[in-house]
């Protein structure tokens, strides 16, 4: 099937994204993600820890960017200024690569995402030549806005970041969907794998995440569900469900029946 | 003379540059990116930056996140 997702004029076969946090060690991580069949995998950017043993293994040498592509994120970023900082040096540690996810959060509980601040970084990055796919929340206002200032996806939320809780408001999601010309995403509170069909069943381009495999009690086996439930969701889209009725439908035909 | 490190007090060598610095910390040619006074500073220029007192260096990799 070439049923490609195009972001930013590159094109993937997968439709899943990850995270590579949360895991238990880096060899999980590597399980994890090389079973998802992942192709777009996010990272952050953190100061190196300047006690570590400098030959510990680093998340770019078991998810190296020529096998990848690493999508740097500005988590933990609350201001326009943080997270212009992080992007700067993310394309500078990864040589000069455009793509990034922005996210700019309002607020410490519920990792919600501050619109007005992180519609002003995206002008600003996008201006400054970066490919942005953005975070945002399930509104259908905001993901028209950050397409038209030149976002190259808008990933708006399923639910709060790392909750678990699955897709909190589908028709806001269909409606992005629809009026979308940029790929969209769900990003974010995607619990388990019928979360992530059902994201892929209303019609988005794809889905990132990362708590919902990192913690499971199985992370590598989850990573597996998810990428057969982001398959599934995905043919059974464009496959086109039949309506839903009320009332029963027989299978069996009735005509040629031998008693009455 | 003192710089800011990653957020520690550090004092090195009047002038040093930035590869000097890296170089004393084992981390150069290693995948990170600097910050000098909250402005990126490319590799390019590691080699002929030279800190002045009470910069405010931050050194960054890549680490696992979501």
């Amino acid at each position: 099937m070439t049923d490609k997702l195009t972001i930013a004029g590159k094109q993937y076969n997968s439709r899943l994204l990850v995270g590579t946090g949360k895991y238990k060690d880096m060899d999980e991580t590597q399980q994890a993600i090389e079973t998802s069949g992942a192709e777009i995998i996010t990272i952050a950017v953190r100061r190196t820890n300047m006690g570590q043993d400098a030959n510990a293994a680093n998340i770019l040498d078991i998810l190296p960017p020529d096998k990848y592509t690493i999508l740097p994120n500005t988590a933990g970023c609350y201001d326009v200024k943080t997270a212009v900082r992080t992007l700067k040096l993310a394309r500078e540690l990864l040589d000069g690569h455009n793509l990034c996810k922005l996210e700019v959060l309002g607020d410490e509980k519920t990792l919600f995402p501050d619109v007005m601040q992180t519609l002003k970084a995206a002008e600003e990055l996008v201006k400054d030549g970066f490919d942005i796919m953005v975070y945002t929340n399930d509104d259908p206002i905001m993901a028209r806005e950050f397409e038209q200032m030149g976002c190259v996806a808008v990933m708006p939320l399923a639910a709060p970041i790392g909750s678990g809780l699955g897709i909190r408001n589908k028709l806001n999601i269909m409606t992005i969907v629809e009026n979308a010309n940029v790929p969209v995403l769900v990003d974010a509170g995607v619990g388990t794998a019928s979360d992530a069909a059902q994201a892929m069943e209303l019609g988005c381009d794809g889905v990132l995440m990362n708590t919902a495999i990192a913690a499971a009690q199985k992370p590598v086996m989850m990573a597996s569900a998810m990428k057969k439930a982001i398959q599934a969701g995905r043919e059974a889209y464009l496959a086109g469900r039949m309506p839903a009725k009320r009332f029963a439908s027989a299978s069996s035909p009735v005509d040629g029946l031998f008693f009455s | 003379m003192n710089i800011q490190l990653n957020g520690q007090p550090k004092e090195v060598a009047d002038n040093i540059t930035i590869t000097a610095l890296l170089e004393s910390m084992e981390l150069y040619g290693r995948r990170i990116a600097v910050e000098v006074n909250e402005e990126l500073v490319t590799r390019s220029q590691f080699g002929s930056h030279q800190l002045k007192e009470n910069d405010v260096i931050e050194i960054v990799q890549a680490i696992g996140g979501g």
